[in-house]
């Protein structure tokens, strides 16, 4: 029997359209408005700075511990400017800036990783879900909801966010295989970050490319430069229209970077190497885009004074927030709170005030966020 | 009381009717399952509602529970109310992650802005001679998970009736149906659409002696039990038939143990953590006083799998009910 190749053959593009220097290349250009750009990059700075503000919070303990994204903005803000706002953005747990894109207020943010629950409420109008922190098993709600959306005949879109890591996780595989078969408006954004906690990429898979994984669930998968907003917006804006469009489902590898901790409980220097970080800091998504948008004459003067003024704002707001009332605890449990939470929860308000009559104190600051899947709790 | 058309039918196509019943009334509802369309569901519970409703709605998935789940709580984010099947609940550990990190939790998560109106049915328990993972009773799981609702019916009939309320509930609610009842007895059950509130118990046999709690297939030990008990010592048993396991009508089990001053609890399920132990819990908390003797438990062993051979012996059965009940009499 003779051994055949079979057709069809793949492949799988990769796009870059800015260099590090943020020099053009005119053929691949977007062409993006100039309100456009300057949004995109007013919404990176912002999403730069307050992960640096969040850093401080975290080490001063105003905040629990929490995955900054410095590095990642490019593939973050590309990516969810291609969206409406009847679109749907599912979130992993590291997309702070796509998130404040999506209208999600930062003190809610900083309620989230300050042990609040109620930082995980979106707006009563608001297609976003929560941050989901067990890896990858955001994916086949995107999928569900896609279905849905389909369902109802609704022209929304579901963009959703992961890691390089995920791809690891069965639910990322059952996602894609879904999606595929049922053809699906979904977009998979993959924020390749080369780093799984300490375990890097190549150890994450034998695969050249994560995109083209894509390809055996029978979509398309691309490569993107992820350090480099416009080409991250070309592909997304290509996937968000086919799937509107009702052509199916794509898996968008952002090949990126994270510049710092995995999080706020992580000490990197562990695990790589710092020649690694500065080789990556010269492909700095901010740095490029600034260099692009200074030749175009579209750089804002005081944007980063007004950026730190509204994060100020935010972090004023967030700190004026009244002590969290512990019966609140049982209120979404169940619809309707069953005898035995009730139960529960009378039996813990006769304790908050018969324990305050005795000189038990309430402690002052509320507990340590738990740290996330896979952290140590290091001293600093 | 005015009279109805009444049918009668085994487990299986009682729930077959409230799946069908409640796609027609409501067409948010759909099917998402291995199996569950073309073949109608390896136990046939889902049986020609593909040809009915179209594979839209009935959805063959790909081999896949923790999809199945995560996708059912995308479309349940979404308002629709999918009701999945898991082919065995020895598989459901694929998806438990689903199940327990979101189904349970995304209207706590999200504060009350989205739930998942979802209900998992998992053939559950032993008594069919089957392999590994498809013969035990994992309800102490599912429980013990805050913000799921955990119902077993014993019959047809509250079969039929709890998976329509299953269906109609705001929050996820996993419906565990006895494999061993699928097709041993035949009920009347109303053609017109009947629901049972979940979170309420039922006393199937009044009795002033000793209550007997049991659920799924073991009522029918717990039924037969109270006969012998009756028969051979005179004694007037009472028997509950929890129908919820998660929330506990602990209302009822009080009451009823309040009267009798004696109970046994009977499950399929491992002893230690099981239901039985919250049961117990439950009677000391609120019927100390009038215990006569402490609360027995028969259940299974603690042992994940013993092989059918072996099974006859780690199951509940009446003989064994029956003992303990009178020792429980003697005390």
């Amino acid at each position: 029997m003779p051994r055949t190749i079979l057709e069809p053959r793949f492949q799988v593009e990769y796009l870059s359209i800015l260099d590090s220097e943020g020099n053009l290349d005119a053929a691949l250009d977007p062409k993006l408005p100039p309100g456009d750009l300057k949004a995109l990059h007013r919404a990176m700075v912002l999403g730069r700075r307050l992960d640096e503000r969040m850093v401080r919070l975290q080490r001063q303990g105003r905040i629990g511990t929490f995955a900054p994204i410095k590095g990642q903005e490019a593939s973050q803000l590309g990516s969810v400017f291609t969206l409406r706002r009847t679109d749907w953005m599912v979130p992993s747990f590291r997309e702070t800036a796509a998130m404040i894109w999506r209208g999600w207020p930062i003190e809610k943010i900083l309620l989230f990783f300050a042990g609040y629950v109620e930082g995980g409420q979106p707006a009563p109008d608001q297609h976003d879900l929560p941050i989901t922190v067990p890896v990858a098993t955001q994916l086949p709600h995107a999928v569900g909801l896609a279905y849905a959306a389909q369902y109802r005949g609704d022209d929304a879109v579901v963009m959703a966010y992961f890691g390089d890591g995920a791809t690891s996780e069965g639910d990322f595989h059952e996602a894609l295989n879904f999606a595929g078969v049922w053809h699906v408006p979904v977009v998979f954004v993959c924020q390749n970050n080369q780093w799984a906690i300490s375990v890097p990429l190549k150890k994450q898979t034998h695969s050249k490319t994560i995109a083209q994984k894509a390809l055996a669930y029978g979509l398309p998968g691309i490569q993107v430069d992820g350090n480099d907003v416009l080409a991250v917006y070309a592909v997304a804006r290509e996937a968000v229209d086919r799937a509107r469009a009702g052509e199916g489902p794509t898996l968008i590898e952002c090949v990126t970077y994270r510049l710092g901790v995995h999080t706020t409980a992580d000490d990197p220097t562990k695990y790589r190497a710092e020649e690694e970080v500065r080789a990556w800091e010269q492909k700095d998504p901010l740095t490029r885009f600034r260099a692009y948008l200074e030749k175009k004459d579209l750089l804002e003067d005081g944007l980063e004074q007004r950026v730190d003024e509204e994060i100020a704002e935010a972090v004023r707001r967030f700190e004026a927030t009244p002590p969290p009332d512990p019966l609140t605890v049982f209120d979404h449990v169940y619809a309707e709170m069953p005898p035995h939470l009730r139960a529960q929860r009378d039996e813990l308000a006769r304790w908050l005030r018969e324990g305050a009559a005795t000189g038990a104190e309430a402690p002052e600051t509320p507990p340590r966020a738990t740290p996330m899947r896979g952290q140590r709790l290091t001293r600093r | 009381m005015t009279a109805r058309a009444m049918t009668k039918l085994n487990m299986v196509k009682a729930l077959n009717w409230a799946l069908l019943q409640e796609m027609e009334r409501d067409p948010d509802v759909l099917i998402l399952g291995e199996d569950v369309g073309v073949d109608g569901g390896v136990f046939r519970v889902t049986d020609d509602l593909q040809r009915k409703f179209g594979s839209q709605r009935v959805i063959d998935s790909p081999l896949a529970e923790a999809a199945i789940i995560g996708t059912a709580v995308g479309m349940a984010l979404y308002g629709l109310k999918p009701v999945c099947e898991i082919q065995f609940s020895g598989f459901a550990f694929q998806c438990f992650h689903q199940i327990e990190n979101h189904a349970a939790r995304y209207r706590l998560r999200s504060q009350g802005r989205f739930h998942c109106q979802m209900v998992i049915r998992m053939p559950y328990g032993g008594g069919v001679r089957a392999l590994e993972h498809h013969t035990e009773s994992e309800e102490q799981f599912y429980a013990h998970v805050p913000g799921l609702k955990m119902v077993i019916p014993s019959g047809p009939r509250t079969a039929r009736a709890l998976l329509t309320s299953a269906i109609r509930d705001p929050d996820p609610v996993i419906f565990f149906e006895s494999k061993a009842l699928y097709h041993a007895a035949k009920e009347e059950v109303p053609e017109e659409p009947e629901t049972l509130p979940i979170g309420t118990a039922q006393v199937v046999r009044e009795g002033r002696d000793l209550t007997l709690v049991a659920y799924g297939a073991m009522l029918r030990v717990a039924r037969e039990a109270a006969d012998v008990l009756q028969a051979e010592d005179g004694v007037e048993t009472e028997v509950l038939d929890l129908l919820t396991i998660a929330p506990l009508d602990r209302e009822t089990i009080v009451a009823s143990v309040g009267k009798t001053g004696r109970a046994v609890v009977v499950h399929e399920a491992p002893r230690s953590f099981g239901p039985a132990a919250e049961i117990a819990a439950s009677i000391m908390e609120g019927a100390f006083l009038h215990l006569e003797a402490p609360v027995r438990r028969v259940t299974a062993n603690d042992v994940s799998f013993v092989g059918f051979a072996r099974e006859k012996a780690n199951v509940p059965d009446v003989a064994r009910v029956v003992a303990a009940a009178r020792e429980t009499l003697a005390f």
